[in-house]
């Protein structure tokens, strides 16, 4: 059991989300960064789609009740654990009555509180996921409030994190040059055109060349960006249809917005690309202010990226367990 | 470790349009299939055959059969798009109409009264009276062509056009779950008391989701609806 004695509105219980039910309008919602839910888990031998909590809003802070593993992943909220210092990416376990405490992150947006056997909520349509518009799932469908406390589930013991803690090296530095960065710090979105992109005429071209913000109206639902305004050469009316995170739609305005993790099931403005689905945890780390551009991409560079990421996280599944299976042999 | 495509822009669109239909992919899994005809019954229909025959596909995660569109989400990203556009032309082509027999179900409309915020301006769009567009919505007959937007909420056809009204430019901040209202040449209810930009012109009570149901949307695609005037007031 975990208890949460600090926290801002906005914070949530995710895990890799509720495919499945767009056909019925609903989001599938999950976490905005599902590689750095699954890497933790990994480290922590749970499995790969077990509930954390997810942190966008700091300081955020729980209290242990029993003596727990975890790892926090996804940016360095410069955590502490009764006051002493807990790596991001690396693995520790806290004593009953501990208070994990947390800071607003220098780099990134979302830290993830992965625990071993992960936040045990009942599962509604299949997932632990908060779903905030739908009101359900998660923690009683909303945000995360002072006093809640959470029941975690069977956490696997030949996952025992050793005394020293267990760290890995966080994916931005592990997989460099398959996330590569601007050198004027505008994070690559790698993206393939999508049905109106023809539509876009020459204002298609100032899509990809220019560089967008994403501006304050950002949220789990969608990232608004502000830039110069790029418009259809002529209207266009659109019959609803679905829509998955990571389309990037622009409605009349000229400013386009990219669907993220709460995403509306349907949608109806014109489609001028889609991120490509690896490239989209970088996107929830994404923060307010910060800039983009977009890289044309394919489904080859795709499949290519998505191999490189499954590779890093069954590597650290495997390596972790060895660590834990010949620390426990030695003890 | 692997070539990364940083600044190119050659890259072939992987898009085709044939038949009446055309596909293009949304970001590197999904695949939207839309018809180009009309905006009816008769394309929604092979719409509906071509989400069944789909649902066959093993490599389909999730499909989301739109207003005469079709989204389909694969499991896996595909290393040969073309392949899977070509594959969903092909089963559009062979798409023979279906009719889905769904329920009837009749839902008591309060029309008019606190609810019905937008029930004057309709009035002055279409210069029909209130009596007269609260009788044309209590006597259409409405297909669900199908859900999306909200959870359970059903995109209903067969709304008389001389009651259509645009959608607003500015959505209402707090329309109540329950209202009933009109978006363009389209009619439904709201789920989720919110931002809303269709045209509310009465309120009902029916529940149209349930998370913790096994079927948790009351509505389905092919279901009839009629509305039943349970009280007007005007």
């Amino acid at each position: 059991m975990i208890e949460i004695t600090r926290t801002s509105p906005f914070n949530t219980v995710q895990d890799l989300g509720r495919p499945g039910f767009r056909h019925i309008g609903v989001t599938a919602s999950g976490a905005m960064d599902p590689f750095a839910l699954k890497l933790g888990n990994a480290l922590l031998g749970n499995d790969g789609g077990s509930a954390a909590i997810e942190v966008q809003t700091f300081p955020f802070q729980l209290r242990f009740s029993a003596s727990t593993a975890f790892v926090i992943t996804g940016v360095d909220c410069e955590a502490t654990l009764d006051g002493q210092t807990v790596l991001p990416w690396c693995a520790a376990t806290a004593d009953a009555g501990q208070v994990l405490d947390t800071a607003h992150p220098r780099h990134g947006a979302r830290a993830y509180v992965c625990l071993a056997g992960g936040v045990d909520v009942a599962a509604v349509m299949g997932s632990c996921s908060t779903s905030l518009r739908g009101g359900f799932g998660g923690n009683g469908g909303r945000f995360l409030a002072v006093g809640d406390r959470l029941a975690l589930g069977l956490a696997n013991r030949a996952g025992d994190i050793p005394p020293c803690g267990l760290a890995m090296v966080e994916p931005a530095v592990m997989l460099a040059d398959v996330f590569p960065v601007a050198p004027d710090g505008a994070l690559l979105v790698r993206a393939i055109p999508a049905g109106e992109h023809g539509l876009f005429g020459a204002d298609a071209e100032r899509f990809w060349n220019q560089t967008w913000k994403l501006s304050p109206q950002s949220d789990r639902t969608g990232y608004r960006l502000s830039g110069e305004p790029i418009r259809p050469v002529t209207p266009v009316e659109m019959r609803s249809h679905g829509i998955v995170p990571g389309v990037v739609q622009v409605p009349p305005a000229g400013q386009p917005i990219i669907q993220m993790a709460d995403a509306n099931t349907a949608g109806g403005y014109p489609k001028i690309a889609g991120v490509i689905e690896p490239d989209l945890w970088r996107l929830g780390q994404a923060r307010i202010g910060s800039t983009i551009r977009f890289v044309q991409s394919s489904h080859a560079e795709a499949v290519a990226i998505e191999k490189a990421m499954n590779g890093f996280v069954e590597d650290v599944r495997r390596t972790s367990g060895m660590v834990k299976r010949a620390l426990m042999a030695l003890a | 470790m692997m070539n990364v495509l940083v600044g190119k822009t050659d890259t072939p669109l992987v898009m085709l349009d044939r038949n009446g239909a055309r596909v293009a992919p949304i970001g590197s899994k999904a695949f939207l299939l839309e018809t180009t005809g009309e905006f009816d019954l008769a394309a929604q229909r092979r719409i509906w055959a071509l989400s069944h025959t789909i649902a066959a596909w093993e490599d389909k995660a999730e499909i989301v059969p739109g207003m005469t569109n079709l989204l389909i989400v694969l499991r896996h990203t595909p290393e040969d798009p073309e392949a899977v556009v070509r594959r969903l032309l092909d089963a559009w082509d062979r798409a023979e109409p279906i009719d889905i027999v769904g329920r009837t179900i009749e839902i008591a409309v309060q029309y008019g009264g606190e609810h019905a915020t937008d029930l004057a301006a309709l009035c002055n769009y279409s210069g029909l009276s209130d009596r007269d567009v609260v009788r044309i919505h209590s006597e259409g007959i409405y297909r669900v062509f199908a859900l999306g937007s909200a959870p359970g909420f059903g995109y209903l056809h067969g709304l008389d056009q001389r009651i259509y009204m645009p959608r607003k430019t500015v959505p209402s901040l707090h329309m109540a779950r329950g209202c009933v209202t009109i978006g363009g040449m389209q009619t439904g209810i709201a789920v989720l008391t919110g931002p809303n930009g269709w045209n509310s012109i009465g309120f009902a009570e029916l529940q149209m989701f349930d998370p913790l149901s096994d079927t948790p949307a009351i509505m389905a695609p092919g279901d009839t609806v009629r509305f039943v005037a349970a009280s007007v007031d005007l």
